[in-house]
């Protein structure tokens, strides 16, 4: 057991130094900060030398990694350069915003699409399952910007009764709530019809009903444990995105959050900035990973034991 | 001895509903199970054992469009509400399955799935529960019960498995136990194991045994009465030792002679020729004749005219949905006290003289809805759905002579 923890810490380290590098590489080729914090036009090229002297630009790319690695390992991820102070004050600040909309639209999307998954898969080609995919179809194919659009244009600008944009009253929470939430229910409810309906087929479903077991009881203790290993791993995905925030619900709704704050800084060229962002989000991916794989152990028994095994 | 049957399946039929069209699978079983009965239902693959059975209990899904009579005593199951069905389930009529391992759940223990139907047919929870649970695997041969109970299926072996599933039955103490084959997914030697215990079993419960299987060998060994099933119906009933010795219809004779056999001299096996027809391409009559060796034209029924067959067909397509005007005379005219007081279809005349046949068709004079088109032409025997009819009012004359 404890060997595997180890095995997949150590997987995971590799996966957020990737996506670091990656990143590192990706936004030092794509322009330099300095052409965007001044306009090349009017300002004298020793003042942008010497602003390139002071971040560190003058040096050769490798050069540059290492001591950011070397940062890093001291705990020190850089500074915001619009902002001059560390960077991962600038994130964590905007963070309550982007967790304020996240958490309840995780919640959003499990309520309604655990529902409607379960509720597709136990009414199975009648009207209701045709309703339920249809729009879940049609929820999983729109864009975000589009259906954030959508329902601004419905609720905020046809009806007045919901703001567009910005996020001082609880109302301003709705949409961006609502957009994201329903989104992720449409994928949830197309994983959790499609697992429900797989196992509804196995045997030891028949065995259970053969038993007398009651038919509610049947998809509560048998059929449902089994379809929520696939339904977990979905997720376990989405919980590992909260801390990225949405990148498109929030530029549309002007939301504060992290996402919209990871577009302005790639915008600007603010590199650390977009590096803590990205080192959080791969903690939080794979600190998600690694609780579902934990929890696929306590729910699975057959992996659970093979596990063990590895002890 | 249908006065004491406790089971008493009557006209029971099975169509599935695919959306587009309904398949028959089961063409009106009858089955009469008396206690203590050890019935043996054997047939290929496809042929309606299985679906006999979980038709009775309610387990056949949505799609499936049973009708007929499953009287279990007093109460009919056929359409029962679920809360009395679950009774029966597992309660009275208590089933075992094919592939065993797949059979329990793969997420919950041994332990927590034969305390389930403890809980619900005998009320035991707790430590009662958990002592009753380790007597009944003691009873089916599982060595370390307590152990056991803790460990989910996939840690046991197939024939383990099985013996776990039969547990569960007993844990009902059940009226009639239905093992839907029950070794095939064993090894041979632990086939014989799980064949002794359900023998043993039975003998000391008394409970009444439905064995299904493709394997005579398996049925020979347990079994009392066999049934032999082929597409959906039921070919032949007898007891045991008739159906060894002397088969009466051509399918068992076929399945015995296609039995290897370790004892006496070599002899070449004799296969069944062909396969079994598809539920929905059955052939007329006799769902067995083209691949019986015996198959005589009787196997069909043909209603002739005046020499000539007008229409040909499985029995119960020709009896009960006539498609010639003469065939629906010939039956409507079959008095049935059943019926009495209906109007039926009265002919006029006589038949024609059968050296001085008139032109076209032969009945035509005598039809009441004859056309123009009957006394020029000789209507041609052409097929409709899966009978032959010779009537131009089935088959318009002039849109191509099919056939």
């Amino acid at each position: 057991m404890i060997l595997w923890l180890l095995g997949r810490l150590g997987r995971a380290a590799v996966t957020v130094t990737l996506i670091v590098t990656f990143a590192f590489v990706v936004l030092r080729l794509s322009g330099d900060p300095a052409e965007r914090f001044f306009d090349p036009g009017d300002t004298p090229p020793d003042v942008i030398e010497a602003f390139r002297k002071a971040w560190g630009l003058d040096q050769p790319i490798w050069v540059q990694y290492l001591r950011y690695v070397e940062n890093v390992a001291r705990g020190d991820l850089g500074n915001s350069i619009r902002e001059n102070r560390p960077a991962i004050d600038t994130v964590m600040e905007r963070l309550p915003m982007t967790l304020a909309i996240m958490v309840p639209a995780l919640f959003v999307k499990l309520l309604l699409g655990l529902t409607a998954g379960v509720v597709a898969a136990l009414y199975r080609n009648t009207f209701a399952d045709r309703l339920i995919m249809g729009v879940s179809v049609f929820g999983f194919t729109v864009p975000s910007f589009v259906l954030g659009l959508l329902l601004a244009l419905l609720f905020a600008v046809q009806f007045r009764l919901l703001p567009s944009g910005g996020s001082s009253t609880l109302a301003h929470y709705v949409l961006p709530v609502l957009t994201l939430g329903l989104s992720g229910a449409a994928v949830i409810a197309r994983y959790t019809r499609s697992a429900m309906i797989e196992v509804m087929g196995q045997p030891y479903v028949r065995t259970a009903s053969a038993k007398g077991v009651l038919w509610h009881r049947v998809v509560s203790e048998h059929v449902f444990p089994n379809a929520a290993i696939p339904i977990i791993t979905v997720i376990g995905f989405m919980i590992g995105s909260l801390v990225a925030g949405a990148v498109v619900v929030e530029t549309v709704f002007s939301w504060p959050g992290v996402g919209s704050l990871l577009v302005n800084s790639v915008n600007a060229r603010d590199l650390a900035v977009v590096q803590v962002i990205l080192l959080l989000v791969g903690f939080s991916m794979v600190a998600a990973n690694l609780a579902v794989d934990l929890l696929y152990g306590f729910i699975d028994p057959r992996l659970h034991r093979a596990r063990g095994g590895e002890d | 001895m249908n006065d004491q049957a406790i089971l008493q399946v009557s006209n029971l039929t099975v169509d599935f509903d695919d959306g587009l069209c309904l398949t028959r699978a089961l063409h009106g079983v009858d089955i009469a199970l008396a206690p203590h009965d050890a019935l043996g239902i054997v047939g290929e693959s496809g042929c309606g054992k299985s679906i006999t059975w979980l038709a009775v209990l309610g387990l056949l899904g949505q799609r499936a469009r049973v009708r007929g009579s499953a009287r279990f005593g007093r109460e009919e199951l056929l359409g029962a509400a679920e809360e009395s069905l679950s009774r029966v389930r597992g309660g009275r009529i208590a089933m075992i399955f094919q592939d065993p391992s797949s059979a329990l759940n793969p997420v919950h223990s041994v332990g927590r799935q034969l305390g389930e139907a403890l809980r619900l047919h005998r009320g035991l929870k707790g430590a009662a529960a958990r002592a009753e649970m380790r007597r009944l695997l003691d009873r089916v041969g599982i060595g370390n019960a307590g152990r056991r109970l803790d460990e989910y299926p996939h840690e046991l072996s197939g024939g383990m498995n099985q013996r776990v599933m039969i547990a569960m039955t007993l844990a009902g103490e059940p009226d009639i136990l239905i093992a839907d084959e029950p070794t095939t997914a064993l090894d041979v030697t632990i086939q014989a194991q799980i064949l002794e215990l359900i023998a043993e079993i039975r003998a000391e419960e008394g409970m009444a045994l439905v064995l299904i299987s493709h394997d005579l060998g398996v049925v020979a060994e347990l079994a009392e009465r066999v049934m032999v099933m082929y597409c959906g119906r039921v070919v032949e009933s007898a007891p045991v030792a008739d159906v060894f010795d002397r088969p009466a219809h051509p399918y068992t004779r076929g399945l015995l002679d296609a039995l290897p056999s370790l004892h006496g001299p070599r002899a070449p096996l004799t296969a069944i020729p062909g396969t079994v027809p598809q539920p929905r391409r059955l052939p007329p009559g006799c769902s067995f004749a083209p691949r019986c060796a015996f198959a005589v034209p009787a196997c069909q029924v043909a209603v002739m005219y005046l020499g000539r067959i007008v229409e040909i067909g499985a029995p119960e397509d020709v009896f009960h949905a006539p498609a010639h005007p003469y065939t629906r005379a010939l039956v409507s005219a079959i008095p049935d006290p059943r019926r009495r007081g209906r109007r039926g279809i009265l002919l006029t005349g006589d038949p024609p003289n059968p050296i001085d046949l008139p032109t076209g068709c032969a009945f035509h004079k005598r039809c009441p809805d004859a056309r123009a088109a009957c006394a020029a032409i000789r209507p041609a025997l052409l097929p409709v759905g899966e009978r032959k009819v010779a009537c131009h009012l089935v088959h318009p004359p002039g849109l191509g002579s099919r056939g």
